[in-house]
């Protein structure tokens, strides 16, 4: 049994130690090298396995819709820096699919003859950093993992890539690099923003129907005594928490210390006497229930120290004890992503204005979007990408196509939108705008290319525009019902495409390898008729193509219908423009088929390489190709049912958060009753049915009316 | 006061007790007995300028002398045991607050203690690199040492520095050995070019900053920085335009001295043609040792113009009130530091006495202080901005020079350059918040000292290769690098490593030091914002730090490329660099803190931390 620490770090740095290792091998041993570099791939892939499915402890729960398999150290307590990880359902598929990506690429690395030492090491360095940044929830963990992964993927490109190779490689670094530092100023600022004593107010710590339930953030015991939380033992000889002292209010500039006492009898008191809450204990009621009884139900007491019984409330208290909740009165930042995410979402800390008036969210999501549709890329931003494709060794723009584009997509859906929500959604048609550019684009691109790689490495600009734009949906309303059915819809879809697209565009960048090893060109019009020569590879192919093409039936087609779908409620243009470009998609792709397998002869150079496909080539195109069918016929069993709960839960905190943002809007721009609004929202009192309750059919002038004649028995009702 | 009192008071500041003769040793709590690591430096130059008049004196290798006379130095200095976990407690003989020693013309802080430590460190692995790269030879060992040893003393008293007067000889004192160090290669053109260069510019820097001390000394009455930090609290508000004048240009003449020493852009020429002249050694010392101090100086200095520093105790105070029975309060009434002060303004000065003259132990600040840093504002934002401008054009340029640069020495000058501006930042970030969140303002100084820390490593290590590559190659042309990869990996692969960390590539340690001041930019900016005087130019200055960052890359990249990317020439001539000796060693030693910090620097950080604690009086 492994517990998630152990499983976590090995399975991220396992390949690091394999590089270790590695280091010790004779330099002339490429063979011995290349076979350990396989088996360390292997076990990261198997510990994934067997970790998720099949370990009781760190087992991947697709019904569950948090964090799984969490852990929580401090790092480096000076900065609240943590080393934090742990997978849901955004995370899992792309961790998934990183180590199943890595076994393949190194499969395809035999290819490989120049320093193969050198390349196994870096290889292995960058898988690292891949797996790293899927399961870090600190931010700057995540940002080491981000950056770790940038000196290996250079020296791969620009040591063993083809003519152009380092133009390509510097390029590709610059342009990371670029986005890598706006996303450290937005970290940062984000970072000093931040305050978990804001989260701490609306959150289950202080009351019980709360927007924030404050065990799936994580923090670790050390941060929450900072923020005035402090869990007591039931005696010192046997430590089990039973009860959870939290301060309310503002600012305690002065620590407050809960002293409990015996008392002749009858129920236990509370009294507040200057920094001293006094607790007085009866022999038969010395329980944590009662305690909190107390605590709570005392009317000075209760606006000091809010009390929560643990472990149900039957431990006893220590009489004599005393404990001692610090003061307050500074922030407690953090890089908890999940926190951030809380913070962003239901505080004010990140709504300050800055530069033009923006606010820190939008700006922050400026930035971040930035950083992120850099690595997806998005047009304007991709022209590192064909350089950076083209020039790279085959199994090092397969990872590059099947991993790395999807850390920009899972850094938006991770960050972008949850810590930035106001940010996402006055840029949202910007965003859907940006992937349908992508997407036509990149179909337009791929479709003049006559560099058979060059054509694949535009077909990625084009399939991850998908991804973009079914992030970018911002469709909580379909009408004037509050509706996530649509946005999750769009999230889904994107998260399904980048699944899709792995498999897809690291299959035809294999397909492209394979031939390119035999006649060491690429060149579309010099090829024609290799199915006769190579009928198995050629099938192969065949399918990895389709599947790339979004036929029915494979595994291209779910995320791009979807998302289409999905957009059709955000915006019918966009949608259709997006559901049109899968003729340019059909276009290239086929075009691209019947120049190079179909025909009558080969009229390229070296026809005399053109041998059958070997073994290991079948292997991994097999594996690719079954995968590709998999994911198309049962979308649902294989994929879908992982992010579901996940992305659901997204989708609703955003949408909740939507009707809240256009509440406040909406009364703020008709002037009535701001206060009571804000008053309730802030609060949390609105569930979300009250909120259907009231907004249904409800236009926006009449929304802020019907909020104030109609709230106060809803609220009665919803809160019995 | 008779001159009898007067010279207790002396015996008492240097040696902490009057009791016990002219020979009993200094407490632990005086002047002396923490000046022992600066002693330590002294003892050993002149050991190693006497050791060979005797006989046999000859044959001792003098590279042992420097080694243990550092290595005793840094014990004496003992940065683990007060920054550590456990200093010893508060009231405790041995425990660093804040202390001014000989009169007030240095000061005894942790932060002292941390500079000191780094800059004494620095020449124990100094004296091990030039060891095993084989520049002091034999015969000119003593001079070599000695003179490396009289700029470090300099430079700790650079980092110590609590007078004007002091300022300037410190600066000197670092200064004159190294224009000679800078010619140490005697019978080279450029050598002696190089230190030629240096020595005439430094002289005119010098000049320069002798009239801007004279210029604000005059104005003020006084040159002791924390009096004058009051006179300047107490006067600014309602001071005359032409005395404000006199001030500014005080001010700003000064900083020419301080910008020589940093090597800040437009009084950076220097830099280049001195580092391409002087033998790699030199270069690391010049780029490491001189710039650490001449940062810590301009926090000094900054303070001194721009914030009030906690009362400290009187050295000698804490040994004397054991003596005497503990009940007793002890008193000592003259004011700390004030001989100086006094002698120059020929009467107290009501707010100089008032935040000087303190019996507390670390005692709570009165309001002065409070009311004073508000009186401060106006010459802070001045400095902050002033600095702020520096850092931006020091960077920018330095980083854009050395695009262009074929010989690694001068790539590495300009990269030096580059770096002082990053660090540069900080102390805008510092002079921005010390007003309004003293704690937060001494987590930005803090953030320099973690770059500090790191950039000594990372520099030493590019230096050390540079040397050795020389001693085998005879070439410091980057072209001449191409393909070594083949030839030595293990070096090239520290070389790349270190020049990854100078970007400020994660995981390496450089990105802790810049993630640390980037830090403290958007602190400082958030602090302004929420003191409501926003100071939007920290996020210019982060925003330029950043894009700068992207700019290195270009041309670190360049050298790395070269490394490992290009192919050997043919017509290379044939060189034997063994990668397993003592040299690699040396460079793996030096490189594994670049590499391993990231693991933890949470120690570090917390060094670093403690090591600014009494910088600033709390508010």
């Amino acid at each position: 049994m492994l517990d998630p620490l152990v499983l976590l770090s090995l399975i991220v740095f396992l390949p690091v130690l394999g590089a270790v290792v590695l280091a010790f091998v004779p330099s002339g041993k490429d063979e011995l090298a290349r076979y350990i570099t396989l088996g360390v791939t292997l076990a990261v892939l198997a510990l994934c396995v067997i970790g998720f499915f099949g370990n009781g402890e760190t087992e991947f729960d697709a019904a569950e819709a948090s964090m799984q398999s969490v852990f929580n150290l401090p790092w480096i307590p000076s900065f609240n820096i943590e080393y934090y990880m742990g997978l849901d359902g955004i995370s899992f598929p792309l961790v998934m699919l990183t180590a199943l990506v890595c076994v393949l690429a190194m499969g395809a690395s035999w290819s490989i003859t120049k320093h193969v030492k050198g390349y196994c090491i870096l290889f292995l360095l960058l898988e690292t950093g891949m797996l790293g940044v899927f399961v870090s929830l600190d931010f700057f963990l995540f940002y080491v993992f981000w950056e770790v992964m940038l000196l290996p993927m250079y020296f791969l490109i620009g040591v063993w890539g083809g003519e152009r190779r380092e133009y390509a490689a510097i390029k590709f670094f610059l342009y990371t690099l670029v986005g890598s530092v706006l996303m450290l100023i937005a970290i940062l600022m984000l970072y000093f923003n931040s305050d978990l004593r804001e989260v701490a107010k609306i959150s289950t710590l202080v009351q019980d129907e709360a927007p924030v339930v404050w065990e799936d953030l994580h923090v670790s015991p050390d941060v929450e005594a900072r923020i005035g939380r402090v869990i007591t033992a039931e005696d010192s000889t046997r430590p089990g928490a039973v009860l959870a002292l939290m301060r309310t209010g503002d600012s305690n500039d002065h620590a407050l210390t809960v002293r409990f006492q015996v008392a002749a009898s009858g129920q236990p008191t509370a009294s507040l006497d200057g920094h001293v809450v006094t607790v007085n204990l009866s022999a038969d009621h010395a329980t944590a229930a009662d305690v909190v009884k107390a605590i709570n139900g005392t009317e000075g007491v209760s606006s000091l120290v809010h009390a929560t019984a643990l472990a149900g409330g039957q431990g006893l208290i220590v009489p004599a004890d005393e404990v001692e909740l610090p003061a307050t009165d500074k922030p407690v930042h953090t890089f908890n992503l999940l926190a951030l995410a809380k913070i962003g979402q239901h505080t004010e800390c990140f709504n300050d204005s800055l530069l033009f008036g923006w606010s820190l969210q939008r700006w922050a999501f400026i930035l971040l979007f930035i950083g992120f549709a850099i690595k997806v890329p998005s047009v304007p931003l991709h022209t590192w990408l064909p350089d950076a494709h083209v020039q790279a060794p085959t199994p090092i723009s397969m990872i590059l196509a099947g991993v790395l584009l999807k850390m920009g997509g899972y850094g938006i859906i991770r960050i972008c939108y949850p810590i930035c929500p106001a940010g996402g959604y006055e840029l949202a048609y910007l965003v859907c705008l940006i992937g349908v550019v992508s997407m036509v684009y990149g179909a337009f691109a791929a479709l003049a290319q006559t560099d058979f790689k060059r054509l694949v490495a535009y077909s990625s600009v084009s399939h991850m525009g998908y991804v973009v734009l079914g992030l970018g949906v911002w469709s909580a309303r379909g009408g004037n019902l509050y509706n996530a059915d649509y946005w999750n819809m769009g999230m889904q879809g994107a998260m399904f495409q980048m699944i899709a697209h792995g498999i897809s565009s690291t299959g035809m960048f294999f397909m492209v390898g394979v031939i390119y090893d035999r006649v060491h060109h690429r060149d579309l019009n010099k090829f024609g008729g290799l199915f006769s020569k190579m009928p198995v590879y050629t099938s192969l192919a065949i399918i990895i193509f389709f599947a790339g093409m979004g036929l029915p039936g494979l595994c291209g087609f779910p995320g791009e219908v979807i998302v289409v779908f999905s957009s059709f409620a955000f915006s019918p243009l966009l949608a259709i423009i997006s559901a049109s470009v899968v003729i340019l998609t059909a276009g290239y792709i086929l075009w691209a088929v019947q120049r190079v397998y179909l025909g009558a002869e080969y009229n390229g150079p070296h026809e005399e390489a053109l041998v059958p496909s070997t073994l290991r080539e079948n292997t991994i195109a097999g594996v690719l190709c079954v995968l590709a069918v998999v994911f198309g016929v049962w979308p649902y069993q294989t994929l879908f049912r992982y992010m579901d709960k996940t992305v659901e839960a997204q989708a609703q905190d955003l949408t909740d958060w939507t009707i809240d943002h256009e509440a406040t809007a909406a009364a703020t721009a008709s002037g009535a009753s701001v206060t009571r609004l804000e008053a309730l929202e802030e609060n949390g009192h609105l569930s979300p049915a009250a909120r259907q309750f009231i907004y249904d059919g409800a236009s926006n002038t009449e929304l802020a009316n019907v909020t104030i004649q109609e709230s106060p028995p809803v609220l009665e009702q919803q809160q019995p | 006061m008779n001159l009898h009192e007067l010279v207790s008071q002396l015996i008492i500041d240097t040696k902490g007790s009057v009791s016990g003769g002219l020979f009993s040793l200094p407490t632990a709590d005086s002047s002396l007995g923490v000046f022992a690591p600066e002693l330590c430096l002294c003892a050993t130059i002149v050991l190693l300028l006497f050791i060979r008049l005797f006989k046999g004196g000859s044959k001792v290798d003098l590279f042992w002398v420097m080694l243990i006379g550092t290595g005793l130095a840094l014990v004496a200095s003992s940065p683990w045991k007060h920054l550590g976990s456990h200093p010893p407690l508060p009231g405790s003989l041995a425990a660093v607050t804040r202390m001014e020693i000989f009169t007030g013309m240095l000061v005894y802080d942790p932060f002292t203690v941390y500079m000191r430590s780094v800059l004494i460190g620095f020449a124990f692995l100094f004296a091990v690199f030039t060891k095993l790269s084989g520049i002091p030879d034999r015969e000119d060992g003593a001079d070599i040492y000695t003179l490396v040893l009289g700029s470090t003393l300099g430079m700790c008293l650079m980092a110590s520095a609590n007078h004007l007067l002091m300022v300037f000889m410190a600066v000197e004192m670092a200064s004159v050995p190294s224009y000679v160090l800078a010619g140490m290669l005697k019978g080279r053109r450029t050598g002696s070019e190089a230190a030629l260069k240096y020595s005439v510019y430094g002289a005119g820097a010098a000049g320069v900053m002798l009239y801007g001390i004279s210029l604000v000394a005059g104005l003020l009455n006084t040159a002791h920085l924390p009096t004058m930090a009051a006179q300047l609290a107490e006067r600014l508000p309602g001071m005359p335009s032409g005395e404000i004048m006199v001030l500014a240009l005080g001010g700003l003449l000064m900083m020419v001295g301080l910008a020589f020493k940093l090597s800040a852009v437009p009084f950076h020429f220097w830099c280049p043609d001195v580092f391409e002249g002087a033998c790699a050694e030199v270069n690391a010392f010049l780029s490491i040792a001189s710039k650490a101090a001449a940062l810590a100086l301009l926090v000094r200095v900054a303070i001194g113009f721009g914030a009030i520093p906690p009362v400290g105790i009187e050295p000698g105070s804490r040994s004397v009130a054991q003596q005497h029975a503990p009940n007793e309060t002890v008193s000592l009434n003259h004011s700390n530091g004030g001989l100086f002060a006094l002698a120059d303004e020929g009467e107290e000065p009501t707010t100089a006495s008032q935040s000087h003259t303190g019996h507390a132990e670390g005692g709570d600040e009165p309001n002065a202080s409070a009311a004073a840093i508000d009186g401060l504002a106006a010459s802070r934002t001045f400095m902050a901005k002033l600095i702020a401008f520096l850092a931006a054009i020091t960077c920018t340029f330095g980083n854009l020079a050395a695009y262009g640069q074929t010989n690694i020495k001068r790539l590495l000058a300009y990269s030096t350059i580059a770096h002082a501006g990053y660090m540069m930042m900080s102390v805008a970030a510092f002079l921005v918040m010390a007003g309004d969140a003293p704690l937060q303002a001494q987590d930005a100084i803090a953030a320099l000292a973690i770059y500090i820390a790191t950039y000594v490593f990372m520099n030493l290590a590019a230096f050390a290769i540079v040397a050795f590559l020389r001693n085998a190659m005879h070439t410091e042309q980057i072209a001449d690098y191409a393909g070594l990869i083949r030839r030595c990996p293990l070096t090239v692969i520290c070389l790349s490593l270190t020049l990854f960390s100078l970007v400020g590539l994660p995981p390496l340690s450089g990105f802790i030091g810049k993630f640390a001041i980037f830090a403290s930019l958007v602190d400082g900016y958030e602090v302004s914002v929420s003191a409501g005087h926003p100071a939007g130019f920290l996020m210019v200055l982060l925003v330029i730090g950043g894009m700068n960052t992207a700019i290195s890359l270009f041309y670190y990249l360049r050298v790395v490329k070269v490394m490992t990317m290009e192919e050997e020439p043919a017509d290379r001539p044939p060189f034997v660099y063994p990668e397993v000796s003592l040299q690699g060693a040396f460079v793996w030693l030096v490189t594994a803190p670049t590499l391993l910090l990231m693991l933890n620097w949470n120690v570090l950080s917390e060094w670093a931390h403690a090591a600014t604690l009494y910088l600033l009086a709390a508010a």
